[in-house]
């Protein structure tokens, strides 16, 4: 069965800094998947080369079986992203935002699409507001509502609720879910809130030093390696890497 | 080539337009307050002249060319510079966006811009100071088309600039114009100017523009095919510009300065 998105031996450096070191992955259709790390691990870098904003030293990645050097611009309209770090700009108003990207994502029905996500994202009431007067909160909001807008079959989430308060982000979640379960999406979520991760992934990969140490549910992953939560694992890995196993 | 694409850069440039007083005032102001300063100043020139000599179109329309020619390069760096303002890199090359696209995109938006600059410098030429563009004939076509295709050139060659240098290289991109200017005797003919500096000259179109416009005023002869030298010289530079910013861009994915950009430089 074809992935969503399939990762191989893909490597980055800078100067004398390895940030991402041969990595393997895959992400399956209807699939959340977690990828967790400590600061610096390499989780970004990732999500830049799967962008396309960043071209990788080696390996290669494809998406829905398009690679993503050769053909790009078709492998890039069936995927989307919002991270903390990417705001859309603050001196158009949501709207504008909204209408501009769909354009480029090449969505079909710009206008209806687009009141779509507005609805979808509790933004109606800001929807002619300048995007850089909103709440960080209400940023991330638009940010997801311009992730939703071509229904991307492969949706890069980088700290998406980080912004956000417990009700909205449990709101959030379970609109993320629900998307993944309802399209033939896949979804790669980085977070650093681990009970959010346990809550929405179906697996997890924990990266550090730019390597993928362990694969796996992130309910069982704990408990196999004699620790009580994914937290606990998270920072076992962080502070002692070289005591797991590389995967 | 998606033009849905392409023209999203031109939309959201309208938008940031029409929502912004300081982004609508500088497409006419600067060029406005250029025609009426040199407007008065060949009248005054006109005054001392008992041959029947008019300043008006070699001066004055002679500016309004220069000008029309800084609109259309810095139509296209203004467009650019609002992703480098808005650090909006990543969102917009994570989209399916192809670089000729965007490059398509800018020089769209440039033209649409200097449009409004150059029919405010027409209104005020024609309606205030009498310029009769009708002097020039159908010379003026190809005038304006070389002034175009160089201000694009240089446009996108000053994009990749601040592309490959960061946000505060823009202040090298904004005098181009100025240090071209000397050299391509927009108020003076080219013969006027010292050899090293006619040699440099031939190397830019717009020189064989403002050397056209003086020939045709002052009813000289004026060869077409000087004029289309110019042309092609200014489609060579764009191919240059176009292919520098690709260049500039394919390293920045590899280098990461794209993801980085506010930190300019990785070192």
């Amino acid at each position: 069965m074809m992935k969503t998105l399939a990762v191989q031996t893909l490597r980055k450096s800078y100067a004398q800094t390895v940030a991402v070191d041969s990595i393997s992955f895959e992400v399956a259709r209807n699939e959340i998947v977690g990828l967790l790390g400590p600061n610096g691990a390499g989780k970004t870098t990732t999500i830049s080369m799967l962008l396309g904003v960043l071209q990788p030293d080696e390996g290669s990645i494809f998406i829905e079986g398009l690679d993503l050097k050769s053909k790009r611009s078709q492998a890039l309209s069936l995927t989307n992203f919002t991270a903390v770090y990417t705001p859309l700009p603050g001196n158009l108003t949501v709207r504008e935002n909204l209408i501009i990207f769909a354009r480029l994502y090449g969505t079909e029905d710009i206008t209806g699409r687009v009141n779509e996500v507005i609805k979808e994202f509790d933004l109606v009431a800001f929807r002619d507001q300048k995007c850089g007067v909103l709440s960080s909160g209400e940023q991330t909001r638009v940010g997801l509502a311009k992730a939703m807008l071509n229904r991307p079959h492969l949706l890069l989430l980088d700290e998406p609720t980080a912004s956000l308060d417990p009700a909205t982000a449990r709101e959030i979640r379970a609109k993320i879910k629900e998307f993944a379960q309802q399209t033939t999406s896949g979804v790669l979520w980085t977070s650093h809130n681990m009970y959010e991760v346990e809550d929405v992934c179906d697996r997890v990969l924990f990266l550090s030093h730019g390597k993928i140490l362990l694969e796996g549910d992130p309910k069982a992953l704990p408990s196999a390696h004699g620790k009580k939560t994914l937290e606990d694992l998270f920072v076992k890995i962080a502070r002692e890497p070289l005591t797991i196993k590389e995967f | 080539m998606d033009l849905s694409r392409t023209f999203s850069i031109v939309i959201r440039q309208f938008y940031l337009i029409r929502g912004s007083f300081s982004r609508a005032f500088p497409l006419f102001a600067w060029a406005a307050v250029d025609m009426i300063l040199w407007g008065f100043l060949t009248r005054y020139l006109n005054s001392f002249v008992s041959s029947g000599f008019d300043f008006v179109p070699a001066l004055l329309g002679a500016i309004l060319l220069w000008h029309f020619f800084i609109r259309i390069m810095q139509g296209i760096t203004m467009v650019f510079f609002e992703d480098v303002w808005s650090r909006n890199f990543v969102n917009i090359f994570a989209t399916p966006l192809r670089i000729s696209e965007y490059v398509s995109g800018l020089i769209l938006s440039s033209i649409a811009t200097s449009i409004i600059g150059l029919t405010v410098m027409l209104c005020i030429a024609v309606l205030i100071f009498k310029l009769s563009i009708f002097v020039y004939g159908l010379m003026v076509i190809p005038f304006i088309l070389v002034l175009f295709l160089f201000g694009i050139a240089i446009g996108v060659f000053g994009s990749a600039l601040v592309l490959r240098f960061g946000p505060a290289s823009e202040w090298f991109i904004w005098p181009i114009p100025a240090l071209i200017s000397p050299f391509v005797g927009v108020l003076y003919p080219i013969a006027t100017l010292p050899k090293w500096m006619q040699h440099v000259s031939r190397f830019l179109p717009p020189s064989y523009v403002f050397e056209g416009l003086r020939a045709v005023v002052l009813q000289r002869e004026f060869s077409a095919a000087t004029l289309a030298l110019g042309a092609a010289l200014a489609l060579v530079y764009i191919i240059l510009a176009y292919r520098f910013f690709v260049m500039i861009y394919a390293n920045a994915l590899r280098s990461g300065l794209l993801v980085r950009y506010s930190a300019e430089s990785l070192s």
